[in-house]
């Protein structure tokens, strides 16, 4: 077990206490950004998906993680977020300008609506952003000149200072732009949390009545945490409309709001790592799927595409499966095996009893 | 003129009068203590206070100010802390992060800063590192620093309710029964701390406690309350000699006959 002497406060407000997680995080990028070199076009598409869902899913991850709102509504701001950066673009205006205008347009959505919706709580406020949700998708269909309407939209291809980052054109700049507004955004994020600002996003999901009466503005913190997290999902939305290439509001549906929902509480709600090990989940478990199918029909003659459905049925039990037996998600079962092996042998069946689950219901207020 | 003016204060929920006509004051530097049985609408009085309820009529002054008008969460800069009877901690964050989440009265930085992480923030979050050290080592709570309060036992979690309370840096600090639950060593400890609170911080504390030898043994003054309404008021030797007040907590003889 590593034990960290701290000599100053210093060491407790950098984001890693030891060198070697610092080391750690490095290796994980340096690997990350040498995969064009590694893996083929197909696996490296597969991977910039991969964080563009963990920048969604980082965004979810700040209301339903860190602030305890729960939105079904999620693929809206998605929407929001790929249509303006699209509409921009298609208007002229360069990615570095219409890609942030994108964040802040679906942020500010997402802080007005929050403003009356907040007031709810639990399964209420998942209806509410599902009703916001269902308004948005008409919106878009009926905003034909800018969201090209049922016939959808291009996103054109980004180039930034005469270098092309098209996504099929020139996939590994792609990915490595993605790889980078990825990793500021999840900087930015791990700075948040560690701030005032973090803090008292933690103290309205624990406690409202006590964070009132520490001076919290309990209505404000929820807007901002809100209008953040549909900001970063708007982000992630702009980058998916890039990925994509030509999409219209059926990208959007109501399974990508509940697929990014699975994201974080599969991924492991509260911990910006979660969102990332949902993300992988969610995206390669279609892959694993589709390996399987071919193994089981090329070993047996069994033709599993035949039997539809059976990714959504495979998704339900493992969401109902991590519910019940794992409720602190990937990351909180690879942080218990990693307390298993550091105290080994001194790990007790119930070291973990009094850790509960953030996600609260109308247990709330 | 007193710290804290509560003037003919009363709520009612519906038909029930929960407080009802109560008036008291507090000094500067005083250590007021409302007892009662249960149900007599101590913690109500303080949930009043605190902004919680919003009383049917009456006023609250603090140092002067009428603060019957102001919303929950602007008490705190005001200089008024509280702790909970049923321990409301964050309970998913650890200790250091509770009592820092005290600070947020303090805080000089918006979000945007904070996302950026700029020597703004890092200098602030020193400030603060320091500030709560320094309640950490009065209440003596080094060992439990980076625990997280779900695993933590009973008596050391309404310790760092008392300690979140303190990070604040108020002027009056209202505990909400401190020393129900805890043992008799942990119950002195909390007489200890609150003579400290008194003598070295000079705070003025407002306390609602069954532990009448807690009472007697810090409190300058205590007002008896009993259905809403206020029974006595005088030093706690007073009160309990007080025909009434033990009416209230033993039934009257003439009720019993």
């Amino acid at each position: 077990m590593r034990v960290v002497f701290k000599k100053s406060y210093d060491r407790d407000i950098d984001l890693h206490e030891h060198w070697l997680d610092r080391a750690k995080i490095a290796v994980l990028l340096a690997v990350m950004a040498a995969l064009p070199f590694l893996v083929g076009n197909y696996y490296l598409a597969e991977a910039a998906n991969t964080l563009i869902w963990a920048l969604a899913g980082m965004g979810l991850m700040i209301a339903v993680g860190h602030t305890g709102q729960v939105s079904l509504g999620h693929a809206a701001f998605l929407a929001i977020g790929a249509y303006t950066d699209a509409g921009l673009m298609n208007a002229g205006m360069p990615f570095w300008i219409a890609f942030p205008v994108a964040g802040l347009a679906a942020g500010l959505f997402g802080a007005v609506i929050a403003i009356p919706a907040v007031r709810l709580s639990g399964i209420y406020l998942a209806i509410a952003t599902l009703a916001v949700f269902v308004i948005v998708e008409e919106l878009i269909i009926m905003l034909e000149p800018i969201t090209g309407g049922v016939g959808g939209t291009m996103a054109p291809s980004i180039s930034l200072m005469g270098i092309s980052f098209d996504r099929y054109g020139a996939l590994a700049n792609f990915y490595w732009l993605v790889l980078g507004i990825v990793a500021l955004v999840t900087w930015g994020y791990a700075n948040l949390m560690r701030s005032p600002t973090g803090r008292s996003f933690l103290a309205v999901r624990d406690s409202e009545v006590s964070a009132r009466s520490l001076g919290i503005n309990v209505t404000r913190t929820k807007a901002l945490a809100f209008g953040l997290s549909a900001g970063v999902t708007g982000l992630g939305g702009a980058l998916m409309g890039h990925y994509i290439g030509f999409f219209n509001y059926e990208l959007f549906s109501i399974f990508i709001s509940i697929n990014l929902l699975l994201v974080v509480t599969i991924g492991g709600l509260g911990f910006i790592q979660g969102a990332f090990l949902g993300a992988i989940l969610i995206t390669g478990m279609p892959q694993v799927i589709a390996i399987l199918r071919d193994t089981v029909n090329a070993s047996t003659g069994i033709d599993l595409a035949s039997l539809p459905g059976i990714d959504t049925m495979m998704f339900s039990v493992l969401l109902i499966g991590f519910i019940l037996f794992e409720p602190t998600g990937l990351y909180g079962r690879w942080l218990k095996i990693r307390t298993w092996f550091e105290i080994f042998p001194l790990a007790r069946r119930d070291m973990f009893r009094r850790h509960k689950t953030y996600l609260k219901t109308e247990r709330m207020r | 003129m007193s710290l804290l003016e509560v003037d003919d204060l009363a709520v009612h929920f519906g038909g029930v009068k929960a407080v009802d006509g109560v008036s008291f004051s507090v000094e500067e530097g005083e250590v007021f203590a409302i007892i009662g049985p249960n149900g007599a609408g101590k913690s109500t009085i303080f949930n009043l206070i605190s902004r919680i309820y919003q009383p049917t009529h009456g006023t609250i002054r603090f140092d002067g100010q009428d603060i019957t008008a102001l919303k929950a969460h602007d008490i705190a800069r005001l200089g008024i802390a509280r702790t909970f009877q049923n321990i409301e901690l964050f309970d998913h964050s650890t200790v250091l992060d509770n009592l820092l989440m005290g600070r947020h009265t303090h805080r000089a930085t918006n979000f945007v800063q904070d996302i950026l992480h700029l020597p703004s923030v890092r200098r602030e979050e020193r400030a603060h590192r320091r500030h709560v050290e320094e309640v950490i080592e009065f209440l003596e709570l080094e060992a439990y620093r980076e625990k997280r309060i779900e695993g933590l036992p009973y008596g050391v979690r309404k310790v760092i309710e008392i300690g979140r309370a303190l990070a604040i840096g108020p002027r009056l600090i209202l505990l909400d029964e401190p020393a129900s639950g805890l043992s008799v060593e942990e119950t002195q400890d909390v007489a200890f701390w609150i003579e400290d609170m008194r003598r070295d911080m000079g705070l003025t504390v407002l306390m609602v406690e069954h532990d009448m030898g807690l009472v007697a043994q810090v409190s300058d003054r205590v007002l008896a309350v009993a259905n809403g309404r206020p029974l006595a008021l005088g030093t706690a030797a007073e009160v309990q000699a007080d025909r009434h007040v033990q009416a209230a907590y033993l039934g009257s003889p003439e009720a019993a006959a």
